[in-house]
């Protein structure tokens, strides 16, 4: 479905057109770590995730926050306040796991084939343009990240 | 989100994501990235599938044991079916909820009442998939549906409603207010018999509920209102585009 050739024309072009000005980075970082089985893993998700009682997301200066998802969250107390409309929200009406799968990566912590599961993960609003506005933030959930051992982050979009 | 990504390994955090747009990927060139051949909004597959889930969630957990990159990998698997139509069909052939009648008259006042009526068959749907969820996803504009569906519809008058929220921007309270009742309409309609698609649902919601037919006479009014914030989200953000041509065709 995500193919652009199954789009409708019109998202089709507003999506190479994103790719046509998206920034070009001109290092490539890369980071080892120790085998996935003693690695800490967190979820960081763009999809404008937050508990019920925090702040939703909106535009302008504050498009680029993060919201803290901890660990011990209930699917239930998760909601969407992304700005755009562009994308399916139905399914993560009926199952939160397909869009922030937590429980499945405690799953794979119980089973041995991760180390665990950090205690804090992190959602984004994935909406502003160009995405280096995101710097300064992401550059502070790295420090958070650091603080809680996590040497495996997930990136999960919408 | 590869943005997020590339800050993130740069500060010596490893990272991996799934890539929905792969044409993104290939520029911005992550240090690991999944392609996944699913519908944006559902990184992983599909609901309810905790097992396609996992086998997805385990492919980009994978890329971490890789000695160097970027990596950009395609995953093989297209997400399972279950009851959902084929992601070429529109939905426009499935059955719909449930919405027994529409008592309704014509003009905004009869719009505002029929939309009232609608939440309130809706409600005990809602609230048996909120039990189900372990929780509801609506609440992110402090007002309850029947509240958010007031606040809607009184944007069909001759002026813009008082802002519930005075601390933000109106048209920032409008967004939240119909993400609300997206939500409480569309847990509502999961609950039932028969699983629909999301195109099935996006359908019903937009263009064969009232709150449907609000939404659209609700944007047109707040596109020539005195509001800018309103204007803004108007223009953008309360109705999808695909779904706006639906009903202009």
């Amino acid at each position: 479905m995500a193919r652009l050739s199954d789009l409708q024309e019109w998202e089709r072009e507003h999506l190479l057109h994103l790719r046509d000005q998206a920034p070009r980075f001109t290092s490539q970082p890369w980071v080892d770590g120790p085998p996935l089985a003693q690695r800490r893993v967190a979820l960081i998700s763009t999809a404008g995730l937050h508990r019920r009682e925090d702040r939703p997301f909106s535009g302008g200066a504050g498009a680029t926050e993060y919201r803290v998802i901890p660990q011990d969250a209930a699917a239930g107390d998760l909601v969407m306040s992304h700005v755009s409309v562009n994308f399916d929200r139905a399914g993560f009406r009926r199952d939160a796991e397909l869009v922030f799968p937590l429980t499945r990566l405690k799953e794979l912590a119980a089973d041995g084939e991760i180390g665990s599961v950090a205690a804090f993960h992190y959602s984004f609003m994935g909406a502003p343009f160009p995405p280096t506005r995101f710097e300064p933030k992401a550059r502070e959930v790295a420090g958070l990240l650091k603080r809680d051992g996590v040497d495996a982050a997930v990136l999960l979009p919408v | 989100m590869s943005a997020v990504g590339h800050y993130l390994e740069d500060e010596g955090i490893p990272t991996a994501g799934i890539s929905l747009v792969r044409e993104h990927s290939e520029v911005m060139r992550p240090p690991r990235a999944l392609w996944v051949p699913f519908m944006l909004g559902r990184p992983l597959g599909a609901p309810n599938s905790p097992q396609f889930q996992r086998t997805v969630l385990r492919a980009v957990l994978a890329l971490f044991e890789r000695p160097s990159g970027p990596v950009l990998e395609d995953f093989p698997h297209d997400a399972p079916a279950s009851a959902e139509l084929p992601p070429d069909d529109d939905g426009s052939g499935e059955a719909c909820p449930v919405l027994f009648g529409r008592p309704r008259t014509a003009g905004a006042p009869g719009l505002a009442d029929a939309l009232q009526e609608e939440i309130a068959q809706l409600r005990p749907w809602h609230d048996l998939g909120a039990r189900r969820r372990g929780g509801s996803g609506v609440g992110i504009s402090g007002l309850s549906p029947e509240q958010a569906g007031a606040f809607v519809a009184a944007f069909l008058g001759a002026t813009p409603p008082a802002n519930p929220r005075p601390g933000q921007p109106l048209g920032q309270t409008l967004k939240f207010a119909v993400d609300d009742l997206r939500a409480f309409y569309e847990e509502a309609a999961a609950v039932q018999p028969g699983e629909l698609s999301a195109a099935a649902l996006q359908r019903w919601f937009y263009l064969e509920t009232v709150v449907g037919e609000v939404l659209r006479a609700a944007r047109q009014a707040a596109l020539a209102g005195p509001d800018e914030s309103v204007r803004l989200v108007a223009e953008r953000s309360l109705v999808p585009r695909a779904m706006l041509q639906s009903a202009a065709g």
